[in-house]
């Protein structure tokens, strides 16, 4: 039973993705007095890019070909990991949040190779790009996640969640850094506005979108899955690490319903700053990045040490 | 015009011999022998003047060879006559840098060598026809010899640099974008720019080619489509080239009215720009609202002119539709609504501290180097060149109006953006002007009556288009044909700069230091 709604959940998560990627894109457009595509839009496209023959470079080797499915798994494992309406998965014991990173790594990882593989100029400019700011992020990241699983004194992200909701709705100084430190982070990650433009056509102003510039057909709709899926996860783990409040602790239909409908009240929240933020400002010189990432570390070390300072005594 | 007699007494005393002689109240012509044709441009360059077109025709078994330049206002259109069986000239690209690339389309077109040319590799010639071939000399037909599948083009040597962490980025010339085609070849360390080289003439229509022999009309159709964003402009400079040469003066009524076209063109244009440049730094917002007021402009253009862009409402001798006196009550309307629209947008966009910080220092174009290349319109305006057709050799019905030039000096992005806007403003003005201007005059002719111009009579049209000062050349053969037409965009000057403006800047933020400069490929490539 228990696997069974572990697998649910992550079937759950992949297909909703999309969703939450044309709901961002509808905020934005009415943020800009324009009428947005219809909310099956994203879906519409990644069909009909299954359905497109790939194009692959003679140059090419076998990884550009299995970096898209890596990629795609890497997110799903990732996604096991994440409660995203029940905590106590099986899934999820089976792996905590320094797994998750790794995952996520792990995807990146091959997502650079895949860049540098097909010997464009872009994809070489967008992975050594994407690995400068990761290389800035993932500690950023570590250091957010690890205030938390301090006061849990767990690294299992269900263990965690239950800490946060057996104490009731306490402020945590610590658990404030942390929540922006993550913000800034995720918003790194998932390259949006004002770290990367997931809308341009500017090649020499790409991160993201240059690693993946060669593909094509179903290799693109997989990598565009998979980084609406990063997206969704990053938007879950910030939702439900922070703010657990109506997640299902136990597997009945009820809980379960009323965990989904919390779920997306969070990630409507979540979107709507978002997409706000992305209006507002334009997109940062690519040297401010490090500054940006800075601040981010520089929140989560703050959240830690005023965890060790003022929580951790009691 | 004493520094005309001051100049000429330095050419005198340096055995240059001038005939003189005059096309316009501000165009002169002066001839001088072929061997002098560097030596010129170097007084030329100690007196200041401004380098501003270079072409050339064939005329029978001659070549006539010309560089027009200009200082306050003033022109001179150079010209030297040299032997088709010798086709040699020294070459004025080692003064002027701005002579360049012109000299090098001179000598694709008309195999005409330049002497010491700095840089003899072709520019406009991209393996479609043989490099022995020479498309506007007259032995070459007009439909050329088109081959199935053009040889791809291998020995063009870019730049080259060498050292540790050096890498080159090739881009184009097919973008990811719908922009028009061009190849950027960067060299760079880490994200830092050490060299761009631009190499453009993918959008080479053999625009001249195909203008000999037209008439009147057909080349002002031609003109329309050297470059679409700017219809109006350049018909207007070929048509001013062409009533020069027939003698012919456009009714008033006419000028007012191409007035009018122009400074909505310019606001058109400069609408999409502004709202280009914020959308290059992914601020969608200015982006999005600036589009929409282009098509509210634009949508008008059609509404009261019959067409979007107004290509072809210029004619020969005076323009194609008349503004009436409902009209001009929705051209001043239209006017306030802009205003009051940008009147709450603008704010929005200068108070954006993340829009500040990528504008400001951004693409820096110095003065200095702004002048070394001739920069025209607001690029050169943005870096402290007052220059203006409009104000400094007014033509109808530009004498007639009070012109204000929008001037910046930090030759930033932000610059080129502010001055944009200015322009916008000075523009709505004129337009508020010509149209009361239009209410005091009697309803009259269109257009006026053509005379068949002698042959071999020419005319040079000097105006203002929105990215600046446009020079067109034409001459006519005998019975109304045309038998030589050269228009120079501004892009042709500004490309150059483009190419110091972005040293030292970054690679990504490249895309932005171009679009402020908004150059034509098609004008330039021709």
């Amino acid at each position: 039973m228990n696997w069974a709604i572990a697998i649910f959940q992550t079937v759950l998560f992949v297909a909703l993705a999309p969703l939450l990627a044309s709901f961002l894109k509808f905020c934005k457009c009415r943020l800009q007095n324009r009428r947005a595509p219809s909310f099956l839009q994203p879906y519409r496209d990644l069909l009909k890019l299954t359905r497109k023959q790939p194009v692959i470079s003679q140059d090419a080797s076998w990884l550009f070909c299995v970096a898209p499915y890596i990629i795609f798994t890497m997110m799903i494992l990732a996604a096991t990991v994440i409660p995203l309406i029940a905590v106590d998965m099986p899934t999820s014991e089976s792996a905590d949040v320094i797994v998750l990173v790794g995952f996520f790594a792990f995807a990146r990882f091959f997502l650079a190779l895949a860049g540098l593989d097909i010997g464009t100029a872009f994809g070489g400019m967008g992975s050594s790009r994407e690995m400068t700011i990761s290389s800035l992020a993932e500690p950023a990241m570590l250091m957010a996640v690890f205030t938390i699983t301090m006061t849990a004194s767990n690294t299992d992200l269900s263990g965690a969640i239950h800490h946060i909701l057996n104490e009731g709705a306490t402020l945590h100084p610590s658990f404030v850094f942390a929540l922006f430190a993550l913000i800034l982070v995720a918003v790194a990650e998932t390259g949006r506005i004002p770290v990367d433009n997931p809308t341009t056509h500017l090649e020499l102003t790409m991160i993201h979108e240059a690693m993946i510039l060669e593909y094509s057909g179903r290799h693109l709709a997989l990598i565009e899955w998979a980084s609406q899926l990063k997206l969704m996860l990053y938007g879950v783990l910030i939702a439900n690490l922070f703010f657990p409040w109506g997640i299902a602790q136990s597997f009945t239909i009820g809980a379960l319903s009323f965990a989904l409908v919390a779920l997306v009240l969070k990630l409507i929240v979540l979107s709507v700053f978002l997409a706000l933020a992305e209006t507002v400002v334009a997109k940062m010189r690519l040297f401010r990045v490090q500054e940006y990432l800075g601040f981010a570390y520089l929140l989560g070390l703050l959240g830690m040490l005023s965890h060790i300072i003022l929580e951790s005594t009691r | 015009m004493s520094w005309q007699n001051v100049f000429l007494t330095q050419l005198n005393e340096a055995d240059i011999f001038v005939k003189t002689g005059s096309i316009s109240p501000f165009v002169e012509i002066w001839e001088i022998d072929d061997k002098h044709w560097q030596d010129f441009a170097k007084i030329a360059f100690e007196f200041k003047l401004r380098w501003a077109a270079g072409f050339a025709e064939q005329i029978d078994d001659q070549f006539h060879v010309y560089a027009c330049f200009e200082t306050a206002g003033n022109y001179i259109l150079l010209r030297a006559t040299i032997n088709v069986s010798k086709p040699e000239i020294p070459s004025q690209a080692t003064v002027y840098a701005a002579a360049n690339r012109s000299e090098r389309h001179t000598h694709d077109m008309f195999g005409i060598t330049f002497l010491n040319h700095p840089d003899p590799r072709c520019w406009t010639r991209h393996k479609v026809w043989k490099k022995s071939d020479h498309p506007l000399r007259h032995d070459f037909p007009v439909q050329g010899f088109p081959a199935d599948v053009t040889p791809p083009d291998t020995d063009y040597h870019f730049v080259q640099s060498h050292g540790v962490g050096v890498y080159e980025i090739p881009v184009g010339p097919v973008h990811a974008g719908i922009i028009e085609p061009g190849h950027f070849r960067f060299q760079a360390v880490g994200e830092l720019i050490l060299n761009l080289e631009e190499r453009l003439g993918y959008v080479h229509k053999g625009t001249e080619k195909i203008a000999e022999g037209r008439s009147p009309e057909g080349l002002a159709k031609l003109a329309a489509r050297v470059s679409g964003d700017t219809c109006v402009s350049h018909t207007w400079a070929a048509c001013m080239a062409m009533e020069q040469a027939a003698g012919v003066e456009i009714p008033k009524r006419a000028a007012l009215i191409r007035g009018i076209f122009a400074e909505r063109e310019r606001i058109a244009n400069h609408l999409g720009d502004l709202g280009a440049i914020c959308n290059d730094v992914a601020f969608a917002f200015a982006f999005m609202q600036m589009m929409r007021l282009k098509e509210l402009w634009c949508r008008s253009n059609y509404e009261l002119f019959g067409h979007r862009f107004l290509m072809d409402k210029i004619i020969v001798g005076g323009v194609a539709v008349d503004v009436t006196e409902a009209t001009s009550k929705f051209l001043l309307s239209d006017i306030e609504q802009l205003r009051a629209e940008l009147a709450d947008l603008m704010p929005a966009i200068d108070l954006n501290s993340s829009l500040e910080d990528r504008l400001y220092t951004a693409g820096y174009l110095s003065p200095e180097t702004a002048a070394h290349f001739g920069t025209l319109g607001f690029v050169g305006r943005a870096s402290g060149q007052n220059f203006d057709v409009r104000r400094d050799a007014p033509y109808a019905p530009y004498d007639s109006v009070k012109v204000k030039v929008a001037l910046e000096d930090q030759g930033d992005i932000a610059s080129r953006f502010w001055v944009r806007y200015k322009e916008i403003n000075a523009s709505m003005k004129l337009i508020k002007q010509f149209v009361e201007q239009l209410e005091q005059l009697p309803e009259g002719d269109l257009v006026a009556n053509w005379k068949t111009p002698e042959t071999g009579s020419y005319g040079l049209g000097i105006v203002d288009g929105w990215r600046g000062e446009i020079i067109s050349y034409v001459r006519f053969a005998e019975n109304n044909t045309i038998a030589r037409f050269y228009p120079r965009d501004p892009s042709q000057l500004n490309w150059e700069a483009l190419e110091k403006a972005v040293l030292n800047n970054i690679v990504p933020d490249f895309p932005v230091c171009n679009k402020s400069f908004n150059c034509s490929y098609s004008g330039n490539d021709l």
